[in-house]
C-alpha cells in the first residue's frame, strides 16, 4: 500500500514521544484501543491552570496510519484549551494526513484518544475542586 | 544450486564493475524473502521457455504438421520431467493453470464423481484458501464437511482425524507444507488412515515440490496439486497427479475439446509447460544441496532474530520446511513493522488494512492470540538468498523493532510488569 507523504513523515520522525507523569493532577491520559484488534494508542496531555494544554506525548501500538494520526494530534493539542481539543474531529485528521478509506479507523482512533484524555484531566478537576 | 546463477533482478545492483551498489537504500530492490508468495523463474527456465513462443509457436494437439509435433514433444518431455520429480507416472499428471485449479479440480472433479459414495468430507481449518472455499461451494451444493483444527503446533493429530472420519466420508485434503508457517503434515500416516477408509486422499503439494521429497510410488495419495511458480517456474501452470493404480476418476470441470484425456480442456499453454517441466527437473537435481544451504540461512536468521525478547516461532520447527521462518515480535504491531523495514520483501500475518481486520487465519487456527498474530511476520527464503541479505536482515529488524517498541504502550507495560490480559481495553 502506498502512503502518503505526511504518513511518511510522522511516522518516520514521530513527534512527541513518551509519557508524562500520570499521577500529576495536571495530566490527563486516553488511553484506547485493542491489542487484539491490533492498535492501541496512549495520549497524555499536560493542562496548565488556564485550561491550556501545554505538553502532549504519545505512544501507539498500530499500523503507519495510526502512528501517524497520533504523532499529528500531539502537535495540534499543544497551545489549545481542553474544549478546542475536545472539538478535533477525525476528518480532520484523516484529510490532513489524506488517510485512504480503509485507514479512516485510525484516524477514529486518535479521535477517541484526546476525548478520553480530556475526560480524564476534567475527573482529575472535579476531583480537585471537590476535595 | 550453482552459486553463479544471480536472482534476475538483483542484476540491477551491481554496477558496472560487478560491485554491488548501495542496494539498501529507499529507491533500491528490496531483498526479496518471499519465496513463499511466489519465486523469481531461474534465468535457465527462463531460457528454455523463449524458444516455445517465438519458433515452437505450434499446438501440441496438432498431428497434422511439425509444429504441432515439436509442441507435443515439449510437452510430453516436461510432463515426464514433472512425473519424475514426484515419483508418478507421466500419464498421471494433468495439466493445469495451477493449483488453485488442481485443488478446484481435485475435490469438485473427486467428490461428484464419488458422490454416490457419500457427500461427507474432511479437511483443515489450515488450508489454501484454494482448498477451504472449494469445500465450502461443494457444502452449497449438498455436501457436509468437517473443518479439523491443527495442534498448536501445526500439525494434526492423527487421533482427531481418525474421529472426524464418517461413514459416508468420501474425500479428504490435507496439504503438504503449509503456505504461512511452512510445517510438513504427515501424509503418509494420513493417507494410511483414508486408504484403510476407503477414503479419496487429496494432498495440495503447492509448496512442497522441490523443499521435500515426493515419491508418489509410495504415498498412500490419489491426487496432488502442484503448481511451477513457487519452484522457479512461470506463474499460470501447474497439474493435478491422478492415480491410476488403483485408477481415480474425476469428473472434469473445464469442458471442451478434451485435452488431457478429458479430464482438462483447453490448448496446452506450451511454453509455461516447457518452464514447470525445466523447473522440476532443476528441483530433483538440486534440492538436496540446495535445501542444505537454505537450512543454514534460515537457522542464522532464527538465531539472530531470536536474541530479542519476546519473539515467537509460529509453528513446528522440526517438522517444517527449511525454507519458512513465521515469527511474532510481540507488542510490534506487524503492518507497522513491514513499514519500517522497507529493504526487505516479507509479508505480514496482521491483517488490519483488509476489509474484516483480521488477522491471519491460520495463526488463528493455532490458537495464537490475536495480539501474536497481529505481530508476526513471515520470511521465506529461496534459491537466491545470500548470506549477507540474511546479516542484512537481523540487523535492520533489530533497529527497527527497538524503534517501534520504543513507541509501543503496550511493550512500556510490559517492561512494567502490568499483565496485558488483565487489562480491560476499550475495544471498538
Ligand atoms: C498451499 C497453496 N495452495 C495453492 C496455492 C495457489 O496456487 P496458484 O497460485 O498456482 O493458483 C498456493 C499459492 O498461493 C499455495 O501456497
Ligand atoms: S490501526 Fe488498524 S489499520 Fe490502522
Amino acid at each position: 500500500m502506498a502512503y502518503s507523504d505526511k504518513v511518511l513523515d510522522h511516522y518516520e520522525n514521530p513527534r512527541n514521544v513518551g509519557t508524562l507523569d500520570k499521577n500529576d493532577p495536571n495530566v490527563g491520559t486516553g488511553m484506547v484501543g485493542a491489542p487484539a484488534c491490533g492498535d492501541v494508542m496512549k495520549l497524555m496531555i499536560k493542562v496548565n491552570d488556564a485550561g491550556i494544554i501545554e505538553d502532549a506525548k504519545f505512544k501507539t501500538y498500530g499500523c503507519g496510519s495510526a502512528i501517524a494520526s497520533s504523532s499529528l494530534v500531539t502537535e495540534w493539542l499543544k497551545g489549545k484549551t481542553i474544549d478546542e481539543a475536545y472539538a478535533i474531529k477525525n476528518s480532520a485528521i484523516a484529510e490532513e494526513l489524506a488517510l485512504p478509506p480503509v485507514k479512516i479507523h485510525c484516524s477514529v482512533l486518535a479521535e477517541d484518544a484526546i476525548k478520553a484524555a480530556v475526560a480524564d484531566i476534567k475527573a482529575k478537576q472535579l476531583a480537585k475542586e471537590t476535595a | 544450486m550453482s552459486a553463479s546463477i544471480e536472482m534476475p533482478v538483483l542484476k540491477d545492483m551491481f554496477d558496472e564493475n560487478g560491485l554491488a551498489k548501495d542496494t539498501h537504500g529507499a529507491d533500491a530492490q528490496p531483498i526479496y524473502l518471499d519465496y513463499s508468495a511466489t519465486t523469481p523463474v531461474d534465468p535457465r527456465v527462463a531460457a528454455k521457455m523463449i524458444p516455445y513462443i517465438t519458433e515452437h509457436f505450434g499446438n501440441p494437439a496438432s498431428r497434422s504438421h511439425p509444429y504441432g509435433w515439436t509442441a507435443e514433444k515439449a510437452v510430453e518431455n516436461a510432463r515426464e520431467e514433472v512425473a519424475k520429480l514426484v515419483g508418478a507416472d507421466p500419464r498421471e499428471i494433468v495439466w493445469t493453470s495451477g493449483a488453485t485449479e488442481s485443488n478446484n479440480l481435485a475435490i469438485k472433479g473427486a467428490a461428484n464423481f464419488y458422490s454416490e459414495k457419500g457427500k461427507h468430507i474432511i479437511t483443515i481449518t489450515t488450508e489454501h484458501k484454494a482448498v477451504i472455499d472449494a469445500v465450502r461451494e461443494l457444502e452449497r451444493q449438498g455436501f457436509t464437511a468437517t473443518y479439523l483444527d491443527p495442534e498448536p503446533n501445526g500439525l494434526i493429530d492423527l487421533e482427531k482425524f481418525k474421529a472426524a472420519i464418517r461413514p459416508d466420508t468420501v474425500l479428504a485434503s490435507v496439504m503438504f507444507v503449509n503456505n504461512e508457517i511452512g510445517v510438513i503434515q504427515d501424509i503418509t500416516a494420513i493417507g494410511n488412515i483414508c486408504r484403510e477408509n476407503n477414503i479419496i486422499f487429496h494432498v495440495d503439494a503447492a509448496q512442497a515440490t522441490g523443499k521435500v521429497e515426493i515419491d508418489l510410488e509410495k504415498l498412500p495419495v490419489d491426487l496432488m496439486s502442484f503448481c511451477a511458480h513457487k519452484t522457479y517456474g512461470p506463474k499460470g501452470i501447474g497439474a493435478l497427479y491422478v492415480r491410476r493404480k488403483p485408477r481415480i476418476r474425476i469428473e472434469a470441470q473445464m469442458h471442451g475439446g478434451g485435452h488431457e484425456r478429458g479430464m482438462r480442456s483447453g490448448t496446452l499453454a506450451t511454453h509455461q509447460i516447457v518452464g514447470m517441466g525445466e523447473a522440476f527437473k532443476l528441483a530433483r537435481e538440486e534440492m538436496v544441496v540446495e535445501n542444505a544451504r537454505i537450512l543454514k540461512l534460515r537457522n542464522k536468521l532464527l538465531h539472530g532474530l531470536e536474541t530479542m525478547e519476546e519473539v515467537y516461532v509460529n509453528g513446528d520447527l522440526e517438522h517444517r520446511v527449511p525454507h519458512n521462518l513465521n515469527i511474532s515480535f510481540n507488542y510490534v504491531e506487524g503492518e507497522s513493522l513491514i513499514m519500517a523495514v522497507k529493504g526487505i520483501a516479507v509479508s505480514s500475518g496482521s491483517a488490519c488494512t483488509s476489509a474484516s481486520l483480521e488477522p491471519s487465519y491460520v495463526l488463528r487456527a493455532l490458537g495464537r492470540s490475536d495480539e501474536l498474530a497481529h505481530s508476526s511476520i513471515r520470511f521465506s527464503i529461496g534459491r537466491f538468498t545470500t548470506e549477507e541479505d540474511i546479516d542484512y536482515t537481523i540487523n535492520l529488524m533489530k533497529s527497527k523493532i527497538d524503534k517501534l517498541r520504543e513507541l509501543s504502550p503496550l511493550w512500556e507495560m510490559f517492561k512494567d510488569g502490568i499483565d496485558l490480559s488483565k487489562v480491560q481495553w476499550a475495544a471498538h
